[in-house]
């Protein structure tokens, strides 16, 4: 074991700090005898014990220390340096010495909470923290350098959640870009027809909202259009953003539907992706009548101009603003943000992925975001639920938990379907009268006014059945059944199976992330959970900032939410940009890498490693050098350098080297 | 370093060193410690930003230092928060191996594994299988070699080699 | 392909029409069937569920005799036409792969007979040879009655699609339907298909069995068929026997012939009834295509 020796602050003085983290780590780490080895190791001068040391009087401890001079360089050993590593570098600050003289051993995550025998929990914690003491030695003092931050700020996905974060932000003074991938924003909110538990009509909450963005100041709008690069980091990204082509001039259009009307197709017959294929289209079409932007689009698919060439265009000569151009392309926006809010929501569960629930199969199974659109008085049917052939239905049964709740499709539970289906259920026995069925796991009414909803369903007469349903089909046993869809159901509060022969099947489907949750994940560099959805850093205190600095989550795409969560959630992530902004600046980790011209050969292998071109090679002194400003220090190309001319601040190789030994070789 | 750890009777445990990277697998670490799975206390971590920052000479200096054995973790193909750090890692280690081979080190001593920063059950499933593995194959005895016995062995190897076509 | 033949014991007794028309008609297609030498119980019946491992030896033990006698043939497959020994071998099959210390165990039990087991026999349903290696255009090639106007009420029944879904859905089977459909039959659209028969309860608990019986051939009059199709001897028998029984305790009339798949294709094909069993039947099937009027449009291979 070689003996190392402090180049830049004489012999180190190193203070250890072992932290009891109440019982946490004491309940399964001798912290007594960790202390007692601590002082056993090189350079260590103080080693002291503390119930909770991120308190403020456990960090004066260390202050106190640094300040009387005992000690130079601090080790604690708590919990993860995820959590707390900031904290004690300001601790170390305070005291009056260079925040980077500090390194964490994890022994509460990595130790404590995962290790069964106390003994080799103990052994652990001494490791890691020998590796720390070790390491501690050979920092050097560092800088963080500040960057000023790009106040504007970009929302990715414009539905209740990005609608009301663009507010937010462009309400305080601040430039948004709010960018959708839909012809319109409103996202699921907008296809509903009421809201519970207060039954307020959603379009009369939303629409206010919607039309605002569209004429907010400092809202850019770009629907239809989609997000293709992201670079840069927290404070100074540079984004790509991918506007499809409408084929209709956003600016020239006034929503006056001339256009759609003349089509030669007189009747729509394509299917409407605003109204689930519950009603048609024509191939120029506005999704629905409060679209914002209240533009017209072509859909090329379906187009006889883009499919053959020969039309007559009769749209072109119904506007009278000409506003419809076939030759649109597709264009590419660069803009340069400092923060990024991702709402990019969620999609429905795919309900024939459970074949025993004859979605697909038998015409009346419906999936719940169907019924809301049959439900809403805007939608294809006025408002009417009708059943496939026009009839009205005299009973309903609804399912809940359809892809929610089962180890067969997803575990967890999609929180917002039970007080979805129990609206539903009251609309539906509201607007036809029929008996309505609710099979239901458990009903989880925990919002506010929830529970009260649900007691108002039981006095209005909603049956409900405690069950999760074998099957739907349409096999009689008796004449009642006949031409029905049979619910079979354990009716687990009297112990029988039941068969309830209804005309309309409802399915209360789960919600999943987005199907394009995994490309935009790899686009911002952000985590997902086991099920897809984007992770948060803390599961508790930051549930709405990601791992990556400057982007934050609103709403659905984090998991499950209705819109009053959405809407807090937004706020929050308005609140963490604007915080953001309005800071001014930001300060990068040091952990950039640097040449030591001394050993540079010129081979120029680190040139080609680098994904973010910081490394540049000059030709005058043979020589490359890294700019500190694009480089994010991942280190790839200092573990590639021949010469070892390459190091990295914070981890060089006679850290990392050090902190190999320490582990090792004290226990 | 004593060698009671080193004794070839059944209490082996072995020593890992695991270099973690620190967006996917250090956070899948910090969340298995968060969701209180138990799994075997013979790995020690060492933080890296990302696995690209592995030098081999790490992995050789930690069997070196007596480790049994070293894992390295780090994000999922296309995950890698920079990008494409991970897939150096995979070739650099793709060629340790046969080195480590070479050395007479048992390949599996190393070992590679992807995960992600949701996969808490994950790090603890490496860790139990590889702390399962190195029990087997007993502790990893490196002997100091002296020149006299390199150049006896390439002797022996040139005798062998002699009247082989090649 | 090659294929050996275990027909375990239900074919050799009560389903002795299963073996019959399965012979005749892959001799009728010219597929060589070569039966497993020395064959034992399958390991279906009462061991699966009181003793797994001896299931799984007396089913590996089929496995290896096929492996050995199979030769060094690369391509072959084991045909099971009884649905129970086909998810018993097929089960085997997969925990022999999946969990080491069944198939250490297993290793030790054949040892002890002289016998070993590389993995290598492919355990396969006459349905889906049928269906997917001769191909419902080659089979249509060899009918000679076309079964025009028939409606069949294709029944599978629980084991040959689940657990394991080797060559069609869990759900929704279509095997059977496409070689209906080659032989010149309807099929009727029902949510039964792959419903429990009543399996051995009909034997045991007799109200609960027989009740789950009726409850498919009643679905399968309603919905106009004239025949149900089984692929499994139990579901054959369940369903044949006790229809005067369901009769007299369900006070529903119920009468409809349920025969092997395998038995229709031999029909359609033109071999004798003789050669196919069909005298076994207790619900006689009748077929004169010249009475019926052909109703209705479905798509008909050619």
């Amino acid at each position: 074991m070689s003996t190392p020796e402090n180049k830049t602050n004489g012999t180190p003085r190193i203070g250890v700090y072992v932290c009891h983290c109440g019982i946490n780590i004491a309940a399964k780490v001798n912290v007594a005898e960790c202390v007692e080895f601590a002082r056993s190791l090189p350079y260590v001068t103080v080693a002291r014990e503390y119930k909770f040391i991120c308190s403020d009087p456990g960090q004066e401890l260390i202050q106190q220390d640094i300040r009387d001079g005992k000690i130079d360089r601090v080790v604690v050993a708590s919990c993860s340096p995820l959590m707390h590593e900031a904290t004690f570098r300001k601790a170390t600050l305070a005291g009056g010495q260079n925040p980077f003289f500090f390194q964490m051993a994890n022994i509460r995550e990595h130790v404590s909470w995962v290790t069964f025998d106390k003994e080799m929990a103990t052994l652990k914690a001494k490791a890691l923290i020998a590796g720390a003491v070790m390491r501690v030695a050979r920092h050097k003092p560092l800088e963080k350098t500040r960057v000023p931050v790009n106040p504007d700020v970009l929302i990715v996905g414009g539905g209740i959640a990005g609608i009301h974060a663009a507010l937010t932000i462009a309400d305080s003074g601040k430039k948004v870009y709010l960018v959708e991938k839909e012809p319109t924003i409103g996202g699921h909110m907008a296809k509903f027809d009421k809201t519970f538990p207060t039954l307020d009509c959603a379009a009369c909450i939303l629409t206010p909202k919607m039309s605002a963005v569209r004429s907010h100041p400092n809202i850019i709008l770009w629907s239809y259009s989609e997000v293709s690069q992201v670079d840069g980091y927290v404070g100074n990204f540079k984004v790509k953003v991918r506007r499809k082509p409408r084929y209709v001039d956003e600016e020239l259009c006034v929503g006056c539907y001339e256009c759609i009307e003349k089509c030669i197709f007189k009747k729509a017959k394509f299917e409407d992706e605003f109204n689930i294929g519950l009603s048609q289209r024509k191939p120029i079409y506005i999704p629905f009548p409060q679209a914002t932007p209240l533009v017209a689009l072509i859909d090329p698919e379906t187009c006889t101009e883009f499919r053959t060439g020969k039309c007559k265009k009769t749209c072109v000569d119904a506007c009278e603003r000409k506003a419809i151009d076939f030759q649109q392309k597709e264009e590419i926006k660069e803009i340069d943000v400092g923060a990024i809010i991702l709402a990019t929501g969620f999609k429905i569960f795919d309900a024939t992925r459970i074949p025993r629930y004859g979605y697909g199969k038998y015409p009346n199974v419906f999936t719940s975001l169907e019924i809301e659109r049959l439900v809403n008085a805007s939608g294809p049917t006025g408002g009417e639920v009708r059943l496939k052939d026009g009839g009205k239905p005299n009973s309903v049964g609804i399912i809940h938990c359809v892809g929610s709740r089962d180890i067969n499709t997803n575990r967890y539970c999609s929180r917002l379907c039970c007080m979805a289906s129990l609206k539903l259920a009251h609309l539906i026995k509201e607007r036809t009268g029929a008996e309505v069925y609710n099979f239901y796991i458990d009903i989880r009414a925990a919002g506010k006014g929830y529970e009260e909803f649900y007691d108002k369903l039981l006095k209005e007469g909603v049956h409900f059945i405690r069950g999760r349903v074998a099957e739907v089909s349409d096999w009689t046993m008796t004449a009642d059944e006949e031409g029905k869809l049979v619910i079979r159901a354990e009716d687990t509060l009297i112990g029988v199976v039941r068969r309830i022969p209804v005309d309309m099947v409802v399915l209360a489907v789960g919600l999943e992330p987005s199907a394009d949750a995994d490309n935009i994940r790899r686009m911002f560099n952000i985590s997902c959970s086991y099920e897809g959805w984007f992770l948060e850093r803390h599961p508790k205190l930051a549930p709405v900032s990601t791992f990556t600095d400057g982007i934050s989550l609103a709403g659905a795409c984090q998991g499950p939410k209705d819109i009053p969560d959405s809407v807090a959630q937004a706020g929050a992530a308005a609140a963490e940009a604007l915080a953001l902004i309005d800071k001014g600046f930001v300060e990068l980790e040091p952990n950039t890498a640097f040449v030591q011209d001394e050993f540079c050969s010129g081979c120029c292998t680190c040139v080609a490693l680098c994904p973010y071109s910081a490394i540049s090679f000059s030709a005058d002194n043979n020589r490359a050098s890294v700019n500190g400003a694009l480089c994010k220090g991942c280190g790839t190309c200092v573990a590639a350098c021949p010469s070892g001319a390459l190091q990295q601040n914070l981890f060089t190789d006679e850290q990392i080297f050090e902190e190999i030994r320490g582990v090792m070789n004290y226990v | 370093m004593s060698d009671i750890n080193k004794s070839d009777n059944g209490n082996f445990e072995p020593r890992i060193v695991a270099f973690f990277c620190n967006w996917c697998t250090y956070t899948a670490a910090d969340l298995a410690g968060t969701a209180r799975m138990t799994y075997a206390p013979n790995a020690r971590v060492v933080r890296v930003m990302c696995s690209g920052r592995l030098d081999p000479q790490f992995i050789l200096m930690a069997l070196r230092e007596g480790a049994d054995g070293v894992l390295i973790g780090g994000c999922h193909p296309g995950d890698c928060h920079y990008q494409e750090g991970n897939y150096k890692t995979l070739r650099r280690f793709t060629l340790l191996k046969r080195l480590l081979l070479d050395m007479g080190i048992e390949d599996k001593r190393v070992r590679m594994e992807w995960i992600a920063a949701s996969e808490g059950d994950r790090v603890q499933r490496v860790m139990n299988e590889m702390t399962e593995q190195l029990k087997k194959l007993g502790p990893l005895h490196l002997e100091p070699v002296s020149i006299d016995t390199i150049h006896k062995k390439v002797e022996e190897s040139v005798a062998q080699a002699e009247g082989v076509k090649i | 392909m090659n294929y050996l033949y275990f027909p375990g014991c239900s074919l050799k007794g009560t389903g002795r029409a299963y073996e019959d028309s399965i012979l005749s008609v892959f001799k009728g297609l010219q597929l060589p069937l070569e039966e497993l030498d020395d064959w034992n119980c399958c390991g279906a019946t009462s061991y699966m569920a009181i003793s797994e491992m001896k299931a799984f030896a007396l089913s590996a033990r089929n496995l290896a005799l096929a492996e050995k006698q199979a030769h060094s043939r690369e391509n072959f497959g084991l045909v099971t036409p009884c649905a129970a020994c086909y998810l018993v071998l097929v089960k085997t099959q997969k925990y022999l792969q999946e969990f080491p210390d069944i198939g250490d165990k297993i290793k030790t039990a054949l040892k002890s007979a002289n016998l070993e087991y590389g993995g290598k026999v492919r355990v396969r349903h006459p349905l889906d040879v049928l269906a997917n290696d001769f191909g419902t255009e080659k089979l249509a090639s060899f009918v000679k009655k076309p079964l025009k106007g028939l409606k069949v009420a294709c029944y599978y029944g629980c084991q040959i699609v689940r657990p394991y879904a080797e060559f069609d859905d869990q759900h929704n089977p279509t095997t059977m339907n496409r070689i209906m459909h080659a032989l010149g039959a309807r099929t009727i659209d029902w949510a039964l298909k792959t419903r429990c028969c009543g399996g051995s309860l009909t034997g045991t608990i007799q109200e609960v069995g027989m009740r789950l019986s009726y409850i498919l051939l009643r679905e399968a009059s309603r919905l106009g068929a004239d025949v149900v199709a089984t692929a499994c001897p139990l579901c054959q028998f369940n369903l044949e026997c006790y229809q005067k029984q369901m009769s007299r305790e369900f006070e529903d009339a119920i009468s409809i012939p349920v025969v092997y798949f395998s038995q229709l294709v031999g029909f359609a094909m033109g071999l004798p009834a003789k050669e196919l069993g069909m005298q076994r039947l207790f619900v006689p099937f009748k077929f004169n295509p010249a009475a019926e009027s052909v109703k209705g449009g479905i798509h008909v291979h050619s």
